[in-house]
């Protein structure tokens, strides 16, 4: 079993990673890695009473879904999407685990709401008006294998195209010993049945035995091992070199992802 | 789409454990739901709690994963023999080309709500005991079940609300199209927990009377639980008429709002389309619609809507959320099962409790059982955030 797909856009933000410009930039030793915590913006593309309304983990998706659609210039009426996560919002579920722990058990409408695991996917809709498919998938530490199967088969069997958000927020105390995920970080990619002139590189994904790849850089290797996502950062140094190569992923203990990238140019 | 096959499937909710007593309650017009009792919550409300769920063993060496929703999951499992057809496949197919895909919208929170009331004093730290993999968070029932049957494929939870155990037939449907898999072990489980319970009574959307769906007077949802489950396979080159068929996968976005349908339905609407296109099938050829009709006032004047404006006002249907309770993430693979015995069995079961059809709604809801041939059905399921999906089964014959 092999997929297929062409990458068309990339977005990224994390603890001391900005967007893929910058990630790229740290991973080909142009720019240093400075550890910071993730800065998380409003997300602008919602009506004032939505983004009032909206968390970390909504804010994080929503950010790294517009730098990879935007560099992608995707057709957002089109675009199907695929949001995998490994949580939903910790903050939300530690303030209703807490009302409920409580006699008077006061549970907020809005929060419980927002409590959805497809929050985020709910959000995207509302803020870019697209009526395509969210597939909204959650694989605890596997989810962002398990996003990039969705997408990439998507894309080749409906020969559409796809974006993919894998993101992962922290949990607060109590919850946070528990699920120790430090912050917020996400990738998202878009990807492509055809070639296009945003192509980036093709991809071929297929499930191996081999052992996953670590990252040589101590801190950006401790991401990978403490938030889900972040087991996507060996593409993104594939992919920052712009030369063909094969990586491993982290999935299942039965089973890893073996990508295979040809850059487009 | 290629169609599918529906190879085996089971469910287990308030009106029967197994699809002996649930055709059954389904037969005799009966719901399950009772008033609310659950745990030590206070609402005033009616509830689907399947019997014997805190009962249920599960093997010593998946312990870990022991709460109630994995409990309701086992339990589902073992009814109609699913658990050995299960077995027997995977050794036709092997362990890794089969794929693991479940819907839950609040897995086994529950844990974790009854940890929040044991937190250390002095600390406010959790209690040792409680462990957040395997119970709480959402990917927890798939991964029971991955480790269950000793699969090596994909697995994953799909979570999109109450849309979310529809939504697994299509992630099934693109993975074995893909070649990824050539077998799919779906299904959905939801479990009674108090952040459903005070969360949709937080929203006035529970009502004080069993669920009423397209009723005049309806006022609200009654939350239930279930485990139901689907083997999925490629079309084999024959099969018995009476085998069923998944033809058709419908999915959408509304849009709109976090909470609220749309008002017209357009994104129901659009799913139903899109089912109705990918199983090449015009909306005269369905035979009966099992309607997502939760029994909330917005819920089924939109859903009636968009039912309208796809398929008239002939063609019949009906929710059996008025018998089983709205079962949030299960909800979908549950009523794929009722369409799969609907089809089976040439019943269309009428909603229970529905006393006076709301006559602003202009979809044809049937309230009386009725017999006749059923060969094909469409099946309903929309949560928040506004994601929809419409599952067509139909017979092979």
């Amino acid at each position: 079993m092999k997929l297929s797909a062409y990458l068309d856009g990339i977005g990224v933000l994390g603890p001391g990673l900005a967007n893929w410009p910058e990630c790229a930039a740290v991973f080909r030793g142009e720019r240093s890695y400075v550890a910071a915590a993730t800065v998380l913006p409003a997300p602008a593309m919602l009506p004032s009473a939505e983004r009032r309304r909206t968390g970390r983990v909504v804010k994080l998706a929503l950010a790294v879904a517009m730098e990879a659609t935007s560099a992608a210039a995707a057709d957002l009426s089109l675009l199907a999407s695929v949001f995998s996560s490994s949580g939903s919002d910790g903050h939300i579920c530690h303030e209703i685990c807490q009302a409920l722990a409580q006699p008077s058990r006061e549970v907020s409408p809005t929060r419980f709401s927002n409590s959805v695991h497809n929050a985020s996917a709910g959000y995207w809709n509302i803020g870019t008006g697209s009526m395509t498919e969210s597939n909204v998938l959650c694989a605890f530490d596997a989810s962002f294998v398990a996003g990039l199967l969705e997408s990439m088969a998507q894309s080749a069997v409906d020969r559409c195209s796809v974006l993919l958000v894998s993101y992962d927020t922290e949990y607060p105390p109590p919850l946070h010993a528990k699920r120790p995920i430090p912050d917020a970080f996400g990738i998202a990619m878009v990807f492509s049945a055809e070639k296009s002139p945003q192509s980036i590189a093709r991809l071929e994904l297929s499930l191996t035995d081999a052992v996953a790849d670590s990252l040589p850089h101590a801190e950006l290797e401790a991401l990978r091992r403490s938030i889900p996502a972040a087991r996507g950062l060996p593409l993104l140094r594939l992919l920052s070199t712009r030369a063909p190569g094969r990586c491993v992923l982290d999935y299942f203990d039965v089973a890893r992802a073996e990508v295979r990238v040809e850059p487009c140019h | 789409m290629a169609p599918l096959w529906v190879r085996s499937y089971t469910a287990t909710s308030c009106i029967g454990q197994g699809l002996a007593p649930m055709l059954e309650s389904l037969e005799q017009h009966r719901s399950g739901l009772k008033l609310c009792d659950f745990e030590t919550v206070d609402i005033n409300t009616f509830i689907g709690e399947v019997d014997g769920v805190d009962a249920q063993r599960l093997p010593d060496e998946l312990q870990a994963f022991n709460c109630r929703n994995t409990r309701l999951a086992e339990l589902a499992l073992r009814q109609d023999g699913f658990d050995e057809t299960v077995h027997g496949a995977v050794g036709r197919w092997g362990k890794s080309r089969i794929g693991v895909f479940v819907g839950t919208s609040t897995a086994g929170i529950l844990q974790t709500e009854l940890a929040y009331r044991r937190r250390d004093a002095s600390s406010g730290e959790l209690p040792d005991d409680f462990l957040y993999g395997p119970t709480h968070n959402s990917f927890s029932v798939a991964d029971y079940v991955r480790r269950r049957f000793g699969l090596e494929g994909p697995a994953v939870a799909v979570s999109s609300a109450c849309a979310s155990s529809a939504k697994v037939f299509g992630s099934a449907r693109r993975m074995i199209e893909a070649g990824v898999i050539d077998a799919a072990l779906v299904g959905g489980t939801d479990s009674l927990c108090l952040t459903t319970l005070y969360g949709f009574h937080s929203l006035q959307l529970t009502s004080p009377l069993p669920c009423r769906p397209f009723d005049q007077a309806r006022d609200g949802i009654s939350i239930g639980e279930a485990g139901a489950f689907a083997w999925l396979e490629r079309m084999p080159d024959s099969l018995d008429a009476d085998s069923i068929l998944l033809r058709g996968v419908g999915e959408s976005s509304d849009a709109y709002h976090m909470s609220a349908p749309h008002p017209e339905g357009l994104g129901a609407r659009r799913a139903m389309q899109s089912a109705l296109h990918a199983a090449q099938l015009e909306p005269a050829d369905i035979d009966y619609i099992n309607v997502h009709g939760t029994g909330t006032p917005s819920n089924d004047r939109s859903e009636s809507q968009a039912i309208t404006s796809v398929f008239g006002p002939t063609t019949p249907c009906s929710s059996t959320k008025g018998a089983t309770g709205h079962t949030l993430g299960a909800a979908g693979a549950l009523e794929a099962v009722i369409s799969a015995l609907a089809i089976q069995h040439g019943l269309m079961p009428g909603g229970v409790h529905t006393a006076t059809i709301d006559p602003t709604l202009t979809a044809h809801y049937i309230r009386e059982n009725r017999r006749g041939t059923v060969a094909t059905v469409l099946s309903n399921s929309f949560g928040f955030g506004g994601s929809n999906c419409s599952l067509i089964f139909g017979a092979a014959g």
